[in-house]
């Protein structure tokens, strides 16, 4: 279905329509009351409020890679680093190498052709705008959306730098984020080319059974956590 | 004694509590003779202790429960996958769902902040960017809405990921469990849509979560326009926590992370916003060192459930029931085909009804197993002729370091004495 014809309809478009069926309601009660959902104008259904423009943009966090929706306000390298070391190096390790298993935000730049790709924001991550948005959301992990922009700035411009992808003197605004070029940029195939494979129904002597071999098995693995039992959390397997 | 035996264990109240102090002092009187009669099996010609007791009353379990024998049918997860619980997956137990449809206890778990607890009564869906109606919506003013109820599957686009590289868990649960499927309930997001009106250059959709990770997705308008749901049933009652409590999007066939939870905005745009989950996650490095982006749809696939690793052949030669569950994120299964000598050769196997679009769909095939190791496969077929690839054939386009779209046949390797593995064949 497409989506123009039906947007300078306003409400009035439908009245007549409306008028009919609540005459109809009269006489056969319960019966079906408006338009099907596919032949509705827009507001016709009459439900729910118009939000306020503050409404909307309290909850407009996402910013695309023109960078339109960027906060006013900015970071700089420097600010971040402190930021960072304060806030984010726990996890992440004081130069984003990560700690533990939690995710690496530097380094790669240069690996993703190889046989040990690192894919990390600096190597893989297309655009730097996304950065901005995601620590703006999700980060720090234990309370998800609580910096301010400078902040997010200034942690933008941080790792963009640790990633070697910005100078020192770097500050982070609405202006010089989507202005920087990540690496990774043209790195993306945005059409899906699947199927990958074209196989057919073969039913019979589809291989050679003297080719079969079986290339790898889990039988006795230790990676396969317990099946029965309470959840197994491998505490004792994985110290 | 044992509790089981007094036939009162699954209930909780204070009568079951009372009759059980009762059997107790019974016991201490009765001693030997009840243990003996405990031990004894339920087979016939004994009248088992449950057939012979006074079992609890209703509502003594206002919210149902299954039986205590069946303490091992849980979600379960892999601790080494991630850091964190709060941004992890836990798995369906598929080799203890009998149908197509997933209890909802058992439907896998996605989170990457964590499981919000989200108050109904506060929660707002808020649509907007370029429509003519922005619109704020409360839960009670999106259930008068027109609505509908479809069955659909849910999975991961990692579903199988660890498998990339080699077979790695031998388990049908952790190499299959990201997967689910469940009666849903709710409004077409069409219709949403409709009520808003899209202006012309609206073309994606961003639709986003009220969890902590405020996860967010864009969305091809067609496909919105197509079959997407804006639903808050789940399987005969509101959706659950772990999968959206109280609203969420279902975008069928398409890689679960898609099918936003706890979705509370949904903004139209003219372009994609290219969000972290659609650019350093959900995209698939290949061997050249260009990534594939966009890659929505689940292909194809299928899987035995019985034979598994957590279901051998415990009776030795003879006959069983071959079963199976397969499901296409572009349409309706058309047919399954089942091996028993490593893909050598196939035989069809019965679909059961109903089989709908989108949704698993169940196979059986009636088997005499001759008590000799083989390789047991299944291979799905959907209704665009596109038929399940094997793990071999897959790798030379993807090659070993992938972790999503991995749908190919797998191979399940029975063992003389009834036992089943994970294993990849050439
Ligand atoms: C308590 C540990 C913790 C802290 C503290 C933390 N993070 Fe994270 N971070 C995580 C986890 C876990 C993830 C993965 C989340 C997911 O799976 O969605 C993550 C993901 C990220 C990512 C995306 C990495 C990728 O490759 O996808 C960035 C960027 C990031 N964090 C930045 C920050 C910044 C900046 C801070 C400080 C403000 C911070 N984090 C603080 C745990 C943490």
């Amino acid at each position: 279905m497409s989506s123009s014809p039906r947007r300078c309809a306003p409400a009035r478009g439908s009245a007549p329509i409306l008028a009919v069926i609540l005459a109809a309601t009269v006489v056969v009660g319960a019966a079906v009351l408006v338009p099907a959902a596919h032949a509705a104008a827009p507001g016709s259904y009459g439900i729910g409020t118009t939000p306020t423009e503050a409404e909307i943009a309290g909850w407009s966090i996402a910013v695309p890679p023109s960078g339109a929706n960027l906060p006013p306000g900015h970071g700089s390298v420097s600010q971040g680093s402190d930021l960072f070391g304060t806030v984010c190096a726990v996890c992440h390790g004081a130069f984003g190498e990560g700690v533990a298993d939690y995710p690496r935000l530097a380094g790669g730049v240069g690996s993703l052709a190889t046989v040990a790709p690192a894919e990390t924001v600096g190597s893989y991550w297309p655009y730097a705008t996304t950065l901005f948005d995601f620590i703006n959301r999700a980060m720090p992990f234990y309370a998800p959306h609580s910096l301010t922009p400078d902040q997010v700035y200034a942690l933008t411009a941080f790792i963009l730098n640790l990633n070697g992808i910005v100078p020192d003197g770097f500050v982070a605004d609405a202006q010089t984020v989507p202005a920087v070029k990540m690496p990774n940029r043209d790195g993306f195939i945005w059409k899906d080319p699947r199927p990958l494979t074209h196989d057919t129904e073969c039913m019979t002597k589809c291989v050679d059974p003297a080719s079969l071999r079986i290339t790898s098995t889990a039988k006795g693995d230790h990676l396969t956590p317990r099946t029965t039992g309470p959840v197994d959390d491998m505490k004792a397997k994985h110290p | 004694m044992t509790q089981e035996a007094a036939g009162t264990e699954e209930g909780s109240g204070a009568p079951a509590m009372a009759s059980r102090r009762r059997l107790l002092r019974t016991g201490v009187v009765a001693g030997g003779a009840m243990l003996a009669a405990s031990a004894r099996a339920a087979s016939p010609p004994d009248d088992p202790m449950w057939s012979r007791t006074l079992g609890p009353g209703v509502a003594d379990r206002p919210y149902g429960q299954p039986s205590q024998y069946e303490k091992d049918a849980i979600r379960r997860y892999v601790p080494w996958l991630t850091q964190s619980t709060q941004s992890d997956v836990s798995f369906t137990p598929l080799q203890d769902q009998p149908g197509i449809l997933t209890a909802n206890g058992f439907f896998y778990e996605r989170y990457h902040s964590g499981r919000p607890s989200v108050d109904p009564a506060q929660h707002r869906l808020l649509i907007h960017g370029l429509v003519d109606r922005p619109l704020l919506l409360s839960m009670d003013q999106l259930q008068r809405f027109p609505s509908v109820a479809r069955i659909h599957f849910l999975e991961c686009a990692a579903n199988g990921g660890p498998e990339w590289p080699a077979a790695q868990l031998n388990s049908l649960q952790f190499t299959h469990g990201m997967v689910g499927c469940a009666e849903w309930v709710g409004v077409p997001l069409s219709t949403l849509l409709g009520e808003v009106g899209v202006k012309k250059e609206g073309k994606w959709v961003l639709v986003e979560g009220a969890d902590g990770a405020h996860m967010d997705r864009s969305l091809p308008i067609e496909k919105c326009l197509d079959d997407c749901l804006v639903v808050w049933g789940q399987n005969g009652e509101a959706l659950r926590p772990e999968q959206g409590f109280p609203l969420r999007l279902i975008v069928p066939g398409w890689q679960g992370n898609v099918s936003v939870k706890w979705l509370r905005r949904i903004e139209v745009g003219a372009t994609p916003w290219y969000t972290r989950e659609e650019t350093g996650k959900y995209t698939e490095l290949l061997p050249s060192g260009k990534a594939l982006g966009f890659t929505w749809v689940n292909e194809a696939k299928s899987v035995l459930t019985f034979p598994c690793p957590e279901k051998p052949l415990t009776s030795g030669a003879g006959f069983y029931e071959l079963r199976g569950l397969a499901w296409s994120g572009r349409g309706k299964i058309r047919q399954v085909d089942v091996s028993t000598d490593g893909g050598v050769s196939y035989t069809r196997a019965a679909l059961q009804e109903p089989v709908l679009t989108k949704a698993l769909t169940r196979f059986t095939l009636p088997w005499r197993w001759d008590g000799k190791p083989v390789l047991l496969q299944s291979r799905a077929t959907d209704e665009t002729g596109y038929v399940q690839p094997g793990i071999a054939e897959l790798r030379k386009v993807m090659g070993t370091g992938s972790v999503y779209l991995n749908n190919s046949i797998q191979t399940w390797q029975v063992l003389a004495d009834g036992s089943v593995n994970n294993v990849q064949l050439s």
